[in-house]
This record gives structure tokens, sequence and C-alpha cells, in this order.
């Protein structure tokens, strides 16, 4: 039965992410001489002249650095000035000044982890003219700045137009798979509507207000844009957002399917399908069985129950009944957070102790097929330094793509490499020690600890999960974690896009007999070893002080 | 193509905003309108968010949330950490293998009246992720069948073909376990209670 469901929640989108990719492809890299087509004339026409240039690198990178920063502030005015805007049936009043400053970092940075609750604090207008816009744009500069990458590789010192290629993904990609989505979820039963919370006398007597609106809308891009910032506060859990397993089987297959399918656009453009396919089995083998470890942890029953009157079944705390065993929520917590969506169908802070690991963990890798575009923009990290470490055992320059990696390249690598471990170690360890966070858990102890490593984990890996119990709604934790959000979202998307760029610009090595694979199983092995290895090594000491202790001191008694 | 600095800003920042603005319209106005449209049109009930009416055509809840039951005449649904406040939905975000949890179930074992003998089904026990989930599995309904026909004066039987009535249409893939939507069921109670003529 648990066989099944995971066949059932990851063939689905494993079969649609390969025609998703060819026609991503055709999309997001039509041949050079099709400037002229009437898509192409219709994009120039929007974004004006500057969509004529073709960039290099650093021309590219700036452009997108010039386009969130205008996201940034267009969505800063739009938080702090709500109770101005129209859209507010329910009168929602002003946002705090470090929570605006949250809000917008998270959601430009494709994050959305959410110190707010959606239905207490944001109009119907924050939610769509501020979140669910982001949510479009931040995913499209994914998918735009991989596709540079990916043209770097292929051997391109010129990458392309930032503004065509994000005007091409919103448009041509996300607009049309989330109107489909949209569409299947409002038949579904997910509400969309104007209207402001209804207002109901209960059988019993007693006045409930149900909040509503337009939610549909936003959840079909949060689920394909690996988003994952929610209309409420409970996210993919709430009836609203989720309202059956049917649903709950639809916005499940949506979390990984784009950043799958880069994987294959990545092959076709490369002209390296053998490449990919290793690449993809990889991120596909730790997506299995991160998911199978989940299924199973998750079917153990709460130990806060031992020896009650209690039925013994799968661990019911914090998750919805509709969706069936509880392994299909662990399924989701897995999914969710290999990919950096981080919306969640039930709450991660009550999953047992030590499945609670298994999303920590992919997190902290963020490779298994990662954010949209930028889940391989980190995976080419850890590519080079695996073709680096074989080179070093053979005695040969590296290289990778027909390209030489040389100090140039694996400085910047391993800087990229450590920004990520550096920023969630760091974070925790200050929190830990202080009030700040120390004051802020909801569960003692080792638990406690789980809670601050995990906020800080999803902030980093711009994943936007959270384990909820942590009150992380005050000022120093709106400010570190959007600092957080920021350095962990652009340095991972400057650094490679520069080592790409730096090997694009010499001369080609011919392949020959003595030139390493990279369309082998054994290469499949080099990229699962450094992937395991650094991620592993880096991150172990904490995996011990926080979900190991907390299983081992609650299960031995 | 050379160009200074300063032009470049300027046609960076110009073609942001031309960019920002038509994405803006594309995603945030017509999208949504579009999904609004559509849904209106096909589905208005559950665009809405489906709510639920009594006779006289008052709001009573929406089928898809839970809304508090305590009277014992009624059947109960989950556990609910947020008090079953739909304008403020959440979890317990409670360690399941933490001393409060376990405190939680002791009360509520003891409210149910359950023993070891008639252990309480795991969802009465557990809150839920929203604090609003409308269902209960059909053993969780079972279990409080008799409290409801005692305070009801109906036949057990009665209230169990009821319950058997509503687990149908809710199998879900996967556990093959009847589920109960919780007030719906309870409106049906109290529509069949208005005709019976002679309660007992």
């Amino acid at each position: 039965m648990q066989l099944l469901m995971l066949l059932l929640f990851i063939a689905l989108p494993v079969l649609l992410s390969w025609p998703l990719g060819r026609f991503m492809t055709a999309v997001m890299n039509p041949p050079i001489n099709s400037s002229d087509g009437r898509m192409e004339i219709l994009l120039r026409k929007t974004g004006g002249r500057m969509l004529d240039r073709e960039q290099d690198w650093k021309g590219y990178l700036i452009s997108m650095l010039f386009f969130n920063a205008i996201m940034f502030t267009a969505v800063v005015l739009m938080l702090a000035l709500q109770q101005m805007l129209p859209l507010n049936p329910d009168g929602k009043g002003p946002l705090e000044a470090s929570l605006i400053f949250n809000t917008a970092a998270s959601f430009v940075t494709n994050t959305n982890l959410q110190h707010y609750a959606g239905e207490v604090s944001m109009s119907y207008f924050s939610q769509l003219f501020a979140l669910t816009w982001l949510q479009f744009v931040s995913a499209a500069t994914g998918i735009a700045c991989f596709t540079a990458l990916a043209r770097s590789l292929a051997g391109r010192t010129l990458v392309g137009n930032f503004y065509r290629d994000l005007l091409r993904s919103t448009l041509f990609i996300l607009l049309p798979l989330s109107i489909i989505v949209a569409l299947l979820l409002v038949v579904g039963g997910v509400p969309m509507t104007f209207e402001g919370a209804a207002a109901a006398r209960t059988l019993e007597g007693a006045m409930q207000t149900i909040a509503r609106g337009p939610v549909a809308a936003m959840v079909a891009i949060k689920q394909l844009g690996t988003n994952g910032g929610g209309f409420f506060g409970p996210n993919s859990t709430h009836p609203f957002e989720n309202p059956s397993f049917l649903t709950n089987y639809i916005e499940c297959i949506c979390i990984p399917l784009i950043a799958m399918a880069t994987v294959w656009m990545f092959g076709r453009i490369t002209g390296r399908m053998r490449h990919a396919a290793v690449i993809f089995s990889v991120m596909l083998l730790l997506l299995v069985l991160k998911s199978g470890i989940a299924l199973n942890l998750e079917s153990a029953p709460a130990m806060a129950f031992k020896g009650l009157p209690i039925e013994s079944v799968s661990n019911l705390e914090g998750k919805e009944l509709r969706f069936g065993p509880s392994g299909t929520a662990a399924m989701w917590a897995a999914v969710t957070t290999a990919t950096s969506n981080g919306s969640v169908n039930c709450m991660h802070d009550s999953l047992n102790p030590l499945t609670g690991l298994v999303p920590l963990a992919g997190m902290w890798l963020n490779v298994i097929f990662g954010g949209v575009g930028v889940g391989f923009i980190n995976m080419f990290i850890f590519i080079i330094v695996g073709v680096f470490i074989c080179g070093m055992m053979v005695g040969r320059t590296p290289e990778y793509c027909a390209r030489k990696v040389e100090t140039h390249e694996m400085k910047l690598a391993l800087l990229a490499l450590l920004v990520h471990p550096l920023l969630i170690l760091v974070g925790t360890a200050l929190f830990a020690s202080t009030t700040w966070g120390a004051s802020t858990v909801l569960n003692k102890g080792a638990h406690g600890f789980s809670e601050i490593l995990y906020e800080f984990s999803s902030a980093a890996a711009n994943n936007g999960s959270g384990f909820e119990g942590l009150g992380d709604g005050t000022v120093p934790w709106n400010v570190s974690t959007g600092l957080v959000m920021l350095l962990g979202r652009f340095i991972p998307i400057i650094l490679p896009l520069a080592i790409a760029g730096s090997m694009a610009a010499k001369k080609p090595v011919p392949e020959t007999t003595g030139t390493l694979r990279i369309d082998t199983p054994l290469f499949a092995v080099v990229i699962l070893g450094s992937v395991l290895l650094i991620g592993a090594l880096l991150f172990m000491p904490v995996a011990v002080l926080g979900p190991v202790a907390d299983y081992l001191s609650t299960s031995i008694q | 193509m050379k160009t200074t600095l300063m032009e470049d800003t300027g046609a960076n920042i110009a073609a942001s905003l031309r960019i920002a603005l038509a994405t803006i319209v594309l995603c945030s106005g017509l999208y949504p309108l579009f999904i609004f449209s559509f849904a209106h049109f096909a589905v208005p009930e559950a665009a809405s968010g489906s709510l639920v009416r009594n006779q006289a055509g008052k709001v009573v809840g929406s089928r898809l949330i839970a809304q508090a039951f305590t009277k014992p005449g009624y059947f109960w649904p989950r556990p609910s950490a947020v008090k079953y406040t739909a304008e403020a939905a959440g979890g317990s975000n409670l360690s399941p293998a933490g001393p409060e949890v376990r405190e939680r179930a002791l009360k509520t074992v003891k409210e149910y009246g359950a023993d070891s003998r008639h252990p309480l089904p795991a969802d009465l026990a557990a809150t839920s992720g929203s604090g609003l989930d409308p269902l209960i599995t059909l053993r969780a309904a079972l279990f409080q069948a008799s409290r409801v026909a005692h305070a009801r004066g109906m036949a057990l039987s009665d209230v169990e073909a009821a319950i058997r009535r509503h687990a149908d249409g809710q199998k879900i893939l996967g556990s093959g376990e009847g589920l109960v939507n919780v007030l719906v069921l309870n409106m049906e109670l109290d529509a069949a209670g208005k005709t019976t003529m002679v309660p007992r």
C-alpha cells in the first residue's frame, strides 16, 4: 500500500516532466533565427528596446538584480499601504515594518517563509497584487537564470536577455500551467471569491467567522513555482486550500514538476541528454529514498499516546484525515523540502521526532530537484566539485562540458558551497544561545532547538516551510531571516553564473578517451557521493543535537 | 554595442518598470479574474466557500470547515488547537512525543469515557493540522453513536444507519476507511428529529 502511494505521487510528475521539458526548451530557447516570430514581437512590445540586447553573464545578472530590486520596492509599498488600498472587505490594518521587510524578502526570493497568517493579516489586494505577483516573477527569475546557466555551459558567452527570458517563463510556462491547475482546484472545491469572511451561526448557536477569498489562483502558482506561500496560515493543510484527496494529489504532483522538467531542459540546451539523465536519476533516487523514509517513520503512532486507552494508528497530530493515511502527508513533507517549495499539508512541528529530520535533510542538501531553476544551479556546484575531486584523483586538469575547471572556478564554487551551511549554522547558534531564539520556542529541549534550526534551514534554502510552533513574528526573527533569505537566494545564483561564464570564455578542449565521462552510472555515483558526503558532514552535528536527541530522549524511557 | 553605465542603468530601470507593470496586470489582474469568472459560472457554491444553510436560509457553517460541538446529542469533531476559529486556523505544533500532548490526550480520554476495552479512536485524541478538519473516521463516529442516541432518545441502530449512509460517500483512496462529515451528519440528525412523531 505504501509503495503504491510512493509510486502514485512520484511517477506522474516524472512522466509529465519529459514533455514539459521539451515544451519549456522550445519556449525558453527557441532557435536564434526565430526572433521574428509573433511571440517574440509581443515580448518586445511589452518590454521595450532593452529586450533586443544579447547580454553576457554580467549584464544578465545586473538586469536580474535591477528587476528584483523593483519587485522588492513595489511590494514593500503595496504591503505598507494595504489599509488604504482596495480589495480589503475585512478591513485588514497596517502591517509592522520588520514584518513588511521579511515578507517582501521572503516572496522576492521565492522562499515564502510566512511570519504572518494570511487570513489574519493580509487584504485580498496584498494577497493577489503583492504576493501572488511575486510568486510568478520570482519563479520566472529562477527559470531565467537557469536558462542562462545552461546556455553558458553550452559554450555561449552571450547568454541571452534576462527580460526576454523572464517574460517567456511567466507568460508561456507559469501562467498557462497555473490556469490549468487553478481551474482543476476550483472544480475540486477550492474557493475563489472576493466576498469578505462569511458569518455563520452554528448548530449550537455560536457565531463562527469563516475566512475565505481568492484562494484558488494563489494555491495554483504557489505549488507550481516552488513558492509555497499559502493563502491561509496552515497552508495546504487548510480545508479551503486543499479540500479533498484529489486536490491533494494535484497539488502534490505540481510541487516537483517544473524543477524536474528543467533537468531535461538542461540536457536539450547543452545537447547532453545522457548527462541530464544521469543527474535526473541521482535526484530521483534521493527523492524516493527521502519519501520512503518519511512514509515509513510517520506510520508509527504518536509516542505521547503510549499506554493510554487510544487506538494505535499512525501519528495523526497535526494531520488532516481527508488526505489518507499519515504517510501521504509525510511524503508531501519530503517532496516539499526536496524541491524548495515549502508548502505543507500537515504541521511539520508535529511530525514524529525522527521524521522531522527528513525535511531538514532535504533543505540542507537543497539539490533534490530543488527550487524551479535554482535547484539545478545548486546541483551545478556539486557537479563541479565532483568533477574536481575526480580530476585530482587521476591527476588531470578537471573538465566539465568541454571546458577546463581551474582555480578561479573552484574558489567561487567552494564559496557558493559554504554560504548555505554558514547561514544556517551561524544563525542557529546565535538564536539558540540568546533570548532572541530561546524565548520564542514552543516545545522544550531538543525539539525546541529543532524549531530554531528548521527556521534558519528553511530561510537559507529558500524553502519557506516551518516548525510553526516557533513564535517567529518578532523583530529579531524578521530581520535575521529576511537577510538570510536574500543572501541565500542571490549568492547561489550569482556565483554559479560567474563560474559558467568564466568557463564559456575558455577555449573548448576536445573530448578524448582520457576525458572524465559525465554520462555514465559511475558519474552518478560521483555526484551522489559529493552531495551526500559534503551535505552530511556539514550538518551531522546539528542533526544529532536536534531531531536525533529529540527521538532518543522521548523513545528511551 | 558599447554603452555607458548611466545609459545602462536607465535602460534597465525602464525595462524593469514596464515588465513589472505588464506582469502585475496579467498575473494579479487578468489571471485571477478569469479563474473567478469560471468559478462563479461553473461551481458557484464551492467558489464562495461551500457554505451550508438551514431551512430558513441562514448560513450555519461550511461543509469544509469544522465547528464546535459540545452537546451530547451532537457528534463531536476532532479536537482543535484554535478552538475552531475559522478566521485564524492552525494546529497545536506540539511534539507528538511531548508531555503536553499526553496531558491533553488524558483529558480527552476522560471526556469520552474511553478505557482499555473501548479505546478512543486516535483521530479524536489528536488535534488536526488546520484545527478545522471537518471529518472524523467511521470508527470515531461509531464510538460516539451510543452517547448521541442516548441524548436524543433515538434507537442506536437508527444513529448507526445515519453514520453509515454518510461514510459511504467519503471513502478515501489508500485507507479504505470511511470518513464522516460531522456537520452534515449532525444536520441530518436534527432534520430527522423534527420529523419524528414521538421522540423516544
